[in-house]
């Protein structure tokens, strides 16, 4: 089933005690496709990006990965659980995720860091594990840097390590969550020449990011979320150039 | 060379009963601690509920106190269920209660509560980003536990636990008052009869100080493997 959709979301719903978050949030994916998640900040773009690996528990949808649907059931309280965490963790290691603020484990090396989920979630072999690190390592240009702690990079760095710690899961789809929002403007475009290489490569990847032109010239589909629901949906060229939401004419308005 | 007037080996077996007190206390109080700290940060709230009446009841009563309740008590204890089992089942069952275990349980108890407090801040100090990669990873919670949490927290840990050990060091010398025969308490009766506190007490203090000496180097050393990534401020 080489052509199965990585990733298929369904009707995602999320609450947070009376707040609605998400209101039906749908998503399929196809092999190679780069999704943008676009919009405000508290349109629900990172929430969703969060339900995705169950960092957050949908309030009602279903999250299919690879065919595989999660299962969910109810806990005492009435509220809505993943019903087996094993299902939990084995479909977490499918999707790596890359976090606005780097979240490299800060007591490893680098290498250390890359090796650390390869090895004791996927059971690669240490010295596999290493040589799959390094490569990808040579690939995001920090190889030199292996043996260095995060504190001891900067941010560009730190973030290309962690894209390379979620390379070395060989994940079915890659989740990024505003990967350069905590960058200084400068380092923005090493990350963002990285993460076009991926796209080149025909690695599924989603994206939630405040990076108009990444999301133009990259994705194969974009979508503009606003106030927990998708307004505009399609193609780059569709949503930016021939939008028909009024809420995402606004959005790509000039600001001054 | 310093004349002990023959009270050499004593205190010598003493010290090795102090060391061996403030070691066994220490791994006590240490496993308590974790305990009582995952426990208040539980969402069991019955386990919360006895973590913290645990450190409110232990942390504020007088450590003298709290031994001679134990000593004391806990010798009637034993004699009230001894007597208990033999009337109803007659079984034969009675023990002394030896002030040496008397002495780790209390000093163990004491530091336990102390300890959780540590161990508590230190858990809520390790940045919440960390745990979230390991579980976005597909970490299983123990691995979380023993790869993650467990060495970012012991780098907020250390210098509390430091603290903790050096006052346990020398709470172990309340120990001579239920009659263990630690290095204080064969200093002591060697010092009445030979009237020369000086001559005793002072050799003892600087056990004291050269132990705690000692393992301030040690946890020195293990706070900066701990520190390990760490950007110090200059």
């Amino acid at each position: 089933m080489a052509d199965q959709a990585p990733l298929i979301c369904r009707d995602i719903h999320k609450t947070f005690g009376k707040l609605e978050v998400l209101k039906g949030v749908s998503l399929e994916t196809r092999k190679g496709d780069v999704v943008s998640l676009i919009g405000s900040s508290g349109s629900g773009k990172s929430t969703f990006l969060r339900c995705i690996n169950l960092l957050e528990t949908p309030t009602s949808g279903d999250i299919i990965v690879h065919g595989d649907p999660i299962r969910f059931a109810t806990n005492r309280k009435g509220e809505r659980i993943p019903a087996d965490n094993k299902q939990v963790e084995q479909i977490r290691s499918k999707l790596s995720m890359v976090f606005q603020s780097f979240n490299l484990w800060s007591h490893m090396t680098v290498l250390e860091n890359i090796i650390e989920a390869p090895v004791n979630v996927l059971k690669v072999p240490k010295k596999e594990a290493i040589e799959r690190a390094e490569a990808y390592l040579q690939k995001v240009g920090i190889y030199e840097r292996k043996d260095y702690y995060p504190a001891q990079m900067s941010g560009g760095q730190q973030q290309r390590a962690a894209i390379a710690r979620a390379l070395a899961m060989e994940p079915e789809v890659m989740l990024f969550d505003e990967p350069t929002s905590a960058l200084d403007p400068e380092l923005v475009g090493e990350v963002l020449r990285v993460m076009q290489s991926l796209a080149e490569e025909g690695r599924t990847m989603i994206v939630v990011t405040h990076e108009m032109a990444f999301a133009k010239d990259v994705s194969t589909q974009v979508l503009f979320l606003h106030q927990g629901v998708i307004e505009e949906q399609g193609s780059p060229q569709k949503v930016f150039d021939n939008p028909d939401s009024e809420r995402m004419k606004q959005f790509l308005a000039p600001k001054f | 060379m310093l004349d002990l007037k023959g009270y050499g080996p004593e205190l010598l077996d003493g010290a090795v009963v102090t060391i061996e007190l403030a070691f066994l206390s220490l791994v006590l109080a240490l496993t308590l601690g974790l305990i009582g700290a995952s426990s208040k940060l539980s969402g069991n709230r019955l386990a919360k509920g006895i973590a913290t009446f645990y450190t409110t009841v232990i942390r504020g009563v007088p450590d003298l106190v709290m031994m001679l309740l134990f000593y004391y008590g806990g010798q009637v204890g034993v004699n009230i269920l001894s007597d208990y089992l033999w009337d109803a089942y007659e079984i034969d069952f009675f023990f002394q209660f030896d002030p040496f275990i008397s002495g780790v349980v209390t000093i163990g108890l004491i530091f336990g509560a102390y300890m959780t407090e540590t161990f508590r801040g230190a858990f809520l100090a390790v940045e919440k980003g960390q745990i979230e990669a390991a579980r976005a990873y597909g970490f299983t919670r123990w691995h979380t536990f023993r790869r993650i949490m467990f060495p970012q927290m012991l780098r907020h840990a250390l210098p509390g636990i430091g603290n903790n050990w050096q006052v346990l060091l020398k709470t172990t010398a309340l120990v001579s008052i239920i009659g263990l025969t630690d290095m204080v308490r064969v200093a002591e009766e060697a010092a009445k009869a030979e009237r020369m506190p000086f001559h005793f007490f002072i050799p003892v203090a600087a056990v004291y100080l050269g132990l705690t000496a000692g393992s301030e180097l040690f946890i020195k050393w293990l706070n900066k493997r701990a520190n390990v990534g760490v950007v110090q401020g200059s």
